[in-house]
């Protein structure tokens, strides 16, 4: 079985025989959980995995008893607990002395959300496990309410006007626990981000992906844009693309050009930015302040935002 | 074997950890714990002591301490946590799931009043709450017995007949904190009694998924399933009781234990503590020439039926003590048996003990005095117990 063409990287003899994420599963068209299953799958290679997902739209994608969507071993969670069954797993795996990379797969709902005691917890111990959040920045299974990731001016089914508050700075949270790796990737970035998941993959202790997962469904934009939403977010800041190391080395993978055009495309191709009419300009001081901190962290001295 | 002093949490304790020590050969042990009196010296207990092949995990919230046996459970191993009152209310959502996914996960319940109002006190109600949710459910009446059902409860919650989660409950303080002799197993006798840790759907290397999406009927299935499974439990428990008697030389409890039932016209049926506090009673008042008897229901999940039935038959007058209420109903456990009573017995709810007040022999003697000249049952009557 071949996975089908990626951001120009073609199904190799050093891919798993059997993708992470089989035909015929049910995730919604352009979904970027999808993608992001299948770099992991070509970044993974043989390593032996195993998945732990709290409930979501991948728990979801897991398919009706008893197909199985996923290539490896699978346990579906209650919603707060995928770090926790994620650390027994890990335990045990180690206990056995057994080389398995125990991969926790949530969406932000259960990470930045109902999920962050667990997960918080579980870095503190650092449990031996990857925990990858696809960050749809809402509750997509339950049809689009609003999480502590929605950004600001989105609006969601339980949110009439565009939210006022920014997203939570998750990747901080959990580099503040010194963990060894935690990291943002780009799912239109797929040389940097495979890269990262198997640096993720390898280290041992406690390593955290982050994903900016595109949802035609809850964005309401086209399932074809994907990509390019990931791409103007990167591009403009509004998604910085780094890696820390220990809490302490922040590394910036992908340099922004801070377009504003691209900043304001990428509210403009999707519905939910409609009715608060948020605009780059509006993002733009937030935005400025995040990336010289991000400076200061990386000890680059880049300035934060070319003078045009 | 040796006797030592100990009390019934580290009791349930020093049991996981023989349990946990007898799978070394297998895929080990796993546990996550989180403390709340008055099981808190349980899992203390436990994270000191050396398990081979073992991990105890100390979570953030007791929903994680049973998300890690989850985790650890589907991965082949044995898992034991320890919690009560509203660590049990917190934790209930994942012992649904532990049960759902048909892992073997041992729970030892110190009972307590669930709060607020904050009340530290034994009452069943916590364990009480979770009954519906298919994990075995034991009530214990002195430290013995409950070293011997945890022990017990590993043994059948692993049986590939049973396959599900085991909650052995222990009043709080009455039992957790009392300091009895027990008798202690050696570890190449638990070795013997418990076979390795074999879960037929632990995650292993074909990419199967535990606890996916379901439709009704597949619903329908797996509750007909673990229905059946629990129906099967007393029939298994008398081979567990055989097994650890050979073993052990010492028999443990009966799911339904009777004290001099058989020839009483009266019976008196309890749970957990205050069932010694009834034989204690009977005896006075067999002194005194009353025929009456004593039943305590030790396995509640299932429930015993077919044993609770036989005891009750020929019955003139029955008494079912419950330190725990349905609030809008009444005693759980009456409500559970009241039914199993022959048509014209007189079957009464004494309501004792509910948040943890102390039942004394003269509760139980207020009982029957109570009970003796009723011809017809009326609504559950609060015994004050203070
Ligand atoms: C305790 C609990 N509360 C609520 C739910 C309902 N629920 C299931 S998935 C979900 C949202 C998931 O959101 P997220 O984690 O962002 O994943 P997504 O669906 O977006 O992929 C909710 C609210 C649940 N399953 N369990
Ligand atoms: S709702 Fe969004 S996240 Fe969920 S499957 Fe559809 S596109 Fe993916
Ligand atoms: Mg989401």
């Amino acid at each position: 079985m071949n996975e089908p063409m990626l951001g120009g990287m073609a199904q190799t003899a050093l891919d798993r025989a059997l993708p992470l994420l089989r035909p015929g599963n049910t995730n919604c068209g352009g979904c970027g959980m999808s993608s992001l299953l299948q770099m992991l799958g070509h970044a993974a290679a043989d390593r032996t995995l195993q998945f732990v997902m709290p409930a979501s739209c991948a728990a979801v994608c897991g398919g009706v008893f008893p197909l199985s969507t996923f290539g490896v071993p699978t346990l579906m969670t209650t919603f707060a607990s995928g770090a926790a069954a994620a650390s027994g797993a890990a335990a045990v795996a180690q206990l056995n002395g057994e080389d398995t990379r125990v991969v926790c797969l949530a969406g932000d709902g259960g990470t930045y959300d109902i999920g962050i005691a667990s997960l918080s917890a579980a870095a503190e111990r650092n449990e031996d496990i990857l925990y990858i959040c696809y960050d749809n920045e809402i509750y997509g299974n339950t049809g689009g309410q609003r999480s502590s990731a929605t950004p600001a001016g989105a609006i969601a089914t339980n949110l009439r006007q565009g939210k006022q508050q920014p997203k939570k700075d998750i990747l901080a949270i959990i580099a503040a626990h010194r963990v060894p790796y935690a990291a943002s990737i780009s799912l239109a970035h797929a040389d940097d981000a495979v890269r990262k998941m198997r640096v993720a993959l390898d280290l041992r202790g406690f390593r955290f992906l982050l994903a900016l997962s595109p949802c035609p469904t809850g964005w309401k934009s086209e399932p074809a844009l994907g990509m390019e939403l990931v791409r103007l977010a990167v591009r403009s800041g509004l998604f910085p693309v780094l890696e820390i190391f220990d809490g302490r080395r922040h590394v910036i993978n992908i340099e922004p050009d801070f377009s504003d055009e691209a900043l304001d495309m990428y509210l403009s191709l999707q519905r939910r930015f409609q009715r608060s009419g948020i605009t780059a300009a509006d993002l733009r001081p937030d935005l400025d302040q995040l990336w010289q901190n991000l400076r200061a962290l990386s000890g680059r001295i880049v300035p934060a935002r070319r003078s045009s | 074997m040796s006797a030592q002093l100990l009390s019934a949490n580290h009791g349930a304790a020093m049991a996981a950890t023989l349990a946990g020590r007898a799978n070394r050969e297998g895929r080990g042990f796993c546990g996550g714990v989180y403390p709340i009196t008055p099981s808190t010296e349980c899992m203390e207990f436990l994270c000191l002591q050396e398990i081979e092949k073992g991990r105890v995990v100390r979570t953030e919230s007791e929903h994680s301490a049973m998300g890690v046996c989850i985790g650890a459970s589907a991965s082949g191993a044995r898992a034991f946590t320890a919690t009560s009152s509203n660590g049990l209310a917190y934790m209930a959502e994942n012992c649904m799931a532990a049960a759902n996914l048909r892992l073997p996960v041992v729970l030892a319940v110190a009972n307590r009043t669930l709060g607020p109002p904050w009340n530290l006190w034994a009452d069943h109600g916590d364990a009480l709450m979770l009954r519906d949710l298919g994990l075995l459910q034991f009530f214990c009446a002195d430290n013995q017995e409950v070293f011997d059902t945890v022990l017990c409860a590993f043994r059948l919650a692993e049986d590939p007949e049973v396959m599900m989660p085991a909650m052995v409950c222990m009043d709080g303080f009455i039992l957790s904190h009392s300091v009895t002799m027990t008798e202690i197993s050696d570890q190449e006798q638990v070795d013997r009694f418990l076979p390795l840790t074999t879960i037929p759907h632990q995650l292993g290397h074909t990419p199967h998924t535990l606890g996916q999406i379901e439709v009704p009927h597949q619903t329908e299935m797996h509750r007909q399933q673990h229905h059946a499974a629990m129906l099967g439990v007393p029939r298994v428990y008398e081979g567990v009781q055989d097994s650890f008697e050979a073993i052990f030389g010492r028999r443990p409890a009966d799911a339904v234990q009777a004290y001099r039932a058989d020839d009483a016209e009266t019976l008196i049926v309890s749970m957990g503590t205050i069932g010694a506090t009834v034989e204690r009673a009977v005896t006075m008042l067999r002194a005194q020439g009353h025929r009456v008897g004593a039943l305590r229901v030790r396995m509640f999940r299932p429930l015993p039926v077919a044993a609770i039935r036989k005891s009750f038959a020929g019955k003139k007058r029955i008494a079912v003590i419950d330190r725990n209420i349905s609030l809008g109903l009444g005693g759980i456990l009456w409500g559970e048996v009241r039914a199993l009573a022959e048509p014209g017995t007189v079957v009464q709810n004494y309501l004792a003990g509910i948040g943890g007040g102390d039942v004394r022999p003269e509760h139980i003697v207020s009982v029957l005095a109570d009970l003796l000249p009723r011809q017809v049952a009326g609504l559950p009557e609060m015994v004050e117990a203070v």
